[in-house]
C-alpha cells in the first residue's frame, strides 16, 4: 500500500492531515470525476454497508451543522480534467470515535453499497485506520 | 445432516436462471439499456448469474406498470389482498427449501438459518398481514347529534423499497407485506449484493399477483436506487441500510414531500447481569447461547448484540464459558445443515471487517479468541470466511462504537446496575439490546432504562410478527413488523359529514 495523496487540514486549530488515499484510489476517482464531475465523500455509520467512505457527485449529499470535514484533497489535473478537490465528511457522533485515528483510502473489489459512485465499477472503497500520535 | 448441492449443479434441488431480466407488469423485462452485471456467491467467490443493470427507464417502467395497477389494486378489497398474500405465503412454504437453498447461495448464509428463520419467519409475515389487513376497521366519531367524522385508511398509491443484502428475502417480505396488504403497489430495488434469491422468488410466486402490483428493478444505488428515491411519482420510500444513504433518501424525499421510513443499524448492547451464573441449569446455558448470538448471519445484522456488558463480580468465569461456547460454533459449507456460521456477503464486506480487526487490536482491544479471516479450503478458499471473533476492551474504542457488521462482539465489565446503563446508552445507535437476569425487577428497569426500539429480555434474535420492531437516536425512525405498519403505508382519509337539513347562518 502506497499513499500518494494527503488531505488539507480542515479542522480549526489542526495542522496535520487526517486522511490520505492510495495511488490506486486517486486513480479511480480520477476516472469516476470524468463520469461525474466532482465529488465529495461522507463516512456512513451504522449497517449494512456503514462503517464505509460513501462517495457522490459533490453537493449531492447535503451537508450541515451535524457534519465535520475531516480534510479536503486536491487532485491533479489529468491529461482531460483540470485539478479538483474533494471534500471527506463525517457525522459530528461519529467524529467523536474517529477523531484518534489516521485514515487511508483504499480501494477494493465489491460489489456496491448505497448511492456510491464506484461500485457499478465493481469497486469499493474502504477506509483502513491508524492510530494517531496522541 | 444434509449437505446440498451447489444451485446449478448436479443433484441440486434449485437452479437459477442463468440471467435475470426486471420483473415489470408482471412480465420478465429486459433492462432499457440492455446491460447486466455479474453476481457472484460470497460461499465460493464465483459467479453464478447476470442481474439486470437497471437506469432511470426501467425504474420509469416500473413506475408506469405500477400507477396502471394501482388504478385497480388501491380500491381491492381487504378480501382479496389478503388472499393474494395468503397465496404467496403457501406457495412459499411448498417451495421452502429450494428458496432457503437459493437464499443461501445469494447470500452466503448457513442454510440451516434459511430454513427455519429466513424463509418460515418471510411465510408467517405474508400470514399476519393477510389477518392484519382483514381485521382492520376505520373510525367514526359523531362530532354532534348532526355531524359526523369518518375516517378511512387509503392507500398511498405507489411506493418505493429499497431492500438490504442482510436478509434478502425476508427483509423485502417485511415490507411487500404491510405495502400489498394497506392497497399499495411496488417498485422495489434489491441489494445489488444480493440481486437474484429475490428474483427466482417472483419466478415462483409471480403468478398469484397482478400483473403492476409488485415490480422488481434490480441495479446499482445511483442508477436505479436514486431514481426510484428521487421520484415524484412514489407516496413512500422504505429503507434498510446505512445512515448516510438514509441521510440522503431522507434529503430526496423533502423535494417531494413523502413520508420515509428508515432502519439504519446498531451497536446493540447484550448486558449480563451477576445472577444468570447463580445455578448452572437451562437458564446458565440460555444465556450463553444469548452471548453466542453475535455469530447470527456471520453477524450481518442490524441488531447483532456486538456489545456484550458483563458484570465484573462473575465476569471471570462467564468469560470461560462464553469463549468455550464460541469456541463450539461450526464453520464450513453454508449449504451444509450442521454449519452453523456461513460466508460474509461480499468482498468488500469482509475486507472491511478485517479493517475493523485491525482498528480494534491497535487500539488496544485483546483478542479472546478468534481475530482473523479462515480458509475453508477447496472451493470454498474463493468465500468470504470469518473466524467469530471476541474483543475485551473498554466502550470508548471504535469497535465499541462502529457497526463492524460481521461476527465481532466487543466485551466490557461493568461494575452495577447504573454503570451498565451508562455504557449500554452511550452509543449513537438504539436500535436494539438484551438484558440477561433472574431477577424480573433488574430485567424490567433494564428493558425499560435502554433507549433502543426492541430489547429482548432472557432471549435475543427473535424476530415474530406482532412485535415491533425498528429503532430510537441514528438507528431510525418507523417500526416494522406489527399491525401499526399498516398506516404507515395508509393515509387517513377524513369525510366529515353534516345530517342537519338547517343552513349554519354564518352568510
Amino acid at each position: 500500500m502506497t499513499t500518494i495523496l494527503a488531505s488539507r487540514p480542515e479542522i480549526p486549530g489542526e495542522d496535520f492531515s487526517r486522511v490520505a488515499m492510495t495511488d490506486e484510489t486517486l486513480e479511480l476517482l480520477q476516472k469516476l470525476r470524468g463520469i461525474h464531475g466532482d465529488l465529495m465523500f461522507h463516512l456512513s455509520g451504522g449497517c449494512c454497508d456503514g462503517s464505509m467512505p460513501m462517495c457522490y457527485p459533490a453537493g449531492d449529499f447535503r451537508t450541515g451543522a451535524q457534519d465535520v470535514l475531516l480534510g479536503t484533497f486536491e487532485l491533479p489535473a489529468t491529461d482531460a480534467l483540470p485539478t479538483a478537490e474533494i471534500g471527506f465528511w463525517v457525522g459530528k457522533p461519529h467524529f467523536s470515535y474517529i477523531r484518534g485515528s489516521h485514515i487511508t483510502l483504499e480501494v477494493v473489489d465489491g460489489r456496491g453499497a448505497g448511492f456510491s459512485v464506484e461500485t457499478p465499477e465493481g469497486k469499493r472503497f474502504i477506509m483502513r485506520s491508524t492510530l494517531l500520535p496522541s | 445432516m444434509t449437505v446440498y448441492a451447489n444451485p446449478n449443479t448436479e443433484g441440486a434441488i434449485v437452479d437459477f436462471r442463468s440471467r435475470y431480466d426486471h420483473y415489470i407488469g408482471g412480465k420478465w423485462v429486459a433492462p432499457a439499456k440492455g446491460q447486466y452485471f455479474e453476481n457472484p456467491t460470497p460461499i465460493t467467490g464465483q459467479a453464478f448469474c447476470e442481474v439486470g443493470r437497471g437506469t432511470a427507464e426501467d425504474i420509469d417502467a416500473a413506475l408506469d406498470a405500477a400507477h396502471t395497477a394501482a388504478k385497480t389494486w388501491n380500491k381491492s378489497s381487504a378480501t382479496e389482498r389478503g388472499a393474494v398474500l395468503l397465496a404467496m405465503a403457501d406457495r412459499m412454504e411448498e417451495n421452502l427449501e429450494k428458496i432457503a437453498v437459493a437464499e443461501s447461495w445469494d447470500n452466503g448464509k448457513a442454510v440451516r438459518e434459511t430454513l427455519n428463520a429466513d424463509i418460515p419467519l418471510a411465510i408467517d409475515h405474508l400470514r399476519y398481514f393477510a389477518g392484519a389487513i382483514r381485521a382492520q376497521e376505520g373510525s367514526l366519531s359523531q362530532i354532534d347529534d348532526d355531524t359526523v367524522a369518518y375516517h378511512y385508511h387509503e392507500p398511498l398509491g405507489v411506493v418505493g423499497q429499497i431492500i438490504p443484502w442482510n436478509f434478502p428475502i425476508l427483509m423485502a417480505t417485511w415490507k411487500i407485506a404491510p405495502a400489498l396488504a394497506g392497497g399499495n403497489c411496488i417498485v422495489l430495488k434489491p441489494a445489488e449484493q444480493t440481486p437474484a434469491s429475490i428474483m427466482l422468488l417472483m419466478d415462483l410466486i409471480g403468478d398469484l399477483i397482478p400483473p403492476g402490483v409488485l415490480n422488481v428493478v434490480n441495479g446499482f444505488g445511483l442508477e436505479a436506487g436514486k431514481p426510484l428515491a428521487c421520484s415524484p411519482r412514489i407516496g413512500k420510500i422504505a429503507f434498510t441500510g446505512e445512515t448516510t444513504t438514509g441521510r440522503m433518501i431522507m434529503q430526496y424525499a423533502t423535494e417531494n414531500i413523502i413520508p420515509v421510513s428508515l432502519e439504519l443499524g446498531g451497536k446493540s448492547p447484550n448486558i449480563f447481569f451477576s445472577d444468570v451464573m447463580d445455578a448452572d441449569d437451562g437458564f446458565l446455558q440460555k444465556s450463553l447461547e444469548g452471548f453466542a448470538f453475535f455469530a447470527l448471519n456471520q453477524g450481518e445484522v442490524c441488531t447483532c448484540p456486538s456489545r456484550a456488558l458483563i458484570q465484573e463480580s462473575m465476569a471471570d468465569d462467564f468469560y470461560d464459558l462464553a469463549i468455550e461456547r464460541v469456541k463450539q460454533i461450526k464453520q464450513g459449507n453454508p449449504l451444509d445443515t450442521d454449519t452453523m456460521m456461513g460466508a460474509q456477503a461480499s468482498n468488500d464486506q469482509f475486507e472491511k471487517i478485517m479493517s475493523y480487526m485491525d482498528i480494534g487490536k491497535q487500539g488496544g482491544a485483546e483478542v479472546l479468541i478468534g481475530g482473523d479471516s479462515l480458509d475453508l479450503g477447496g472451493e470454498l478458499s474463493g468465500g468470504y470466511y470469518v473466524q467469530p471473533t471476541v474483543l475485551r476492551g473498554t466502550n470508548d474504542m471504535r469497535v465499541f462504537q462502529e457497526e463492524i457488521f460481521g461476527p465481532v462482539v466487543a466485551t466490557t465489565t461493568f461494575k452495577d446496575y447504573d454503570d451498565a446503563l451508562s455504557i449500554a446508552n452511550d452509543t449513537m445507535f438504539g436500535l436494539g439490546a438484551g438484558v440477561w437476569s433472574r431477577n424480573g425487577n433488574i430485567a424490567y428497569r433494564a428493558g425499560r432504562d435502554i433507549q433502543a426500539g426492541r430489547v429482548w429480555v432472557n432471549n435475543y434474535h427473535s424476530y415474530p410478527a406482532h412485535a415491533a420492531f425498528g429503532g430510537y437516536k441514528m438507528s431510525g425512525f418507523g417500526r416494522e413488523t406489527h399491525l401499526m405498519l399498516l398506516e404507515a403505508y395508509q393515509q387517513t382519509k377524513n369525510l366529515l359529514v353534516s345530517y342537519t337539513e338547517q343552513p349554519q347562518g354564518f352568510f
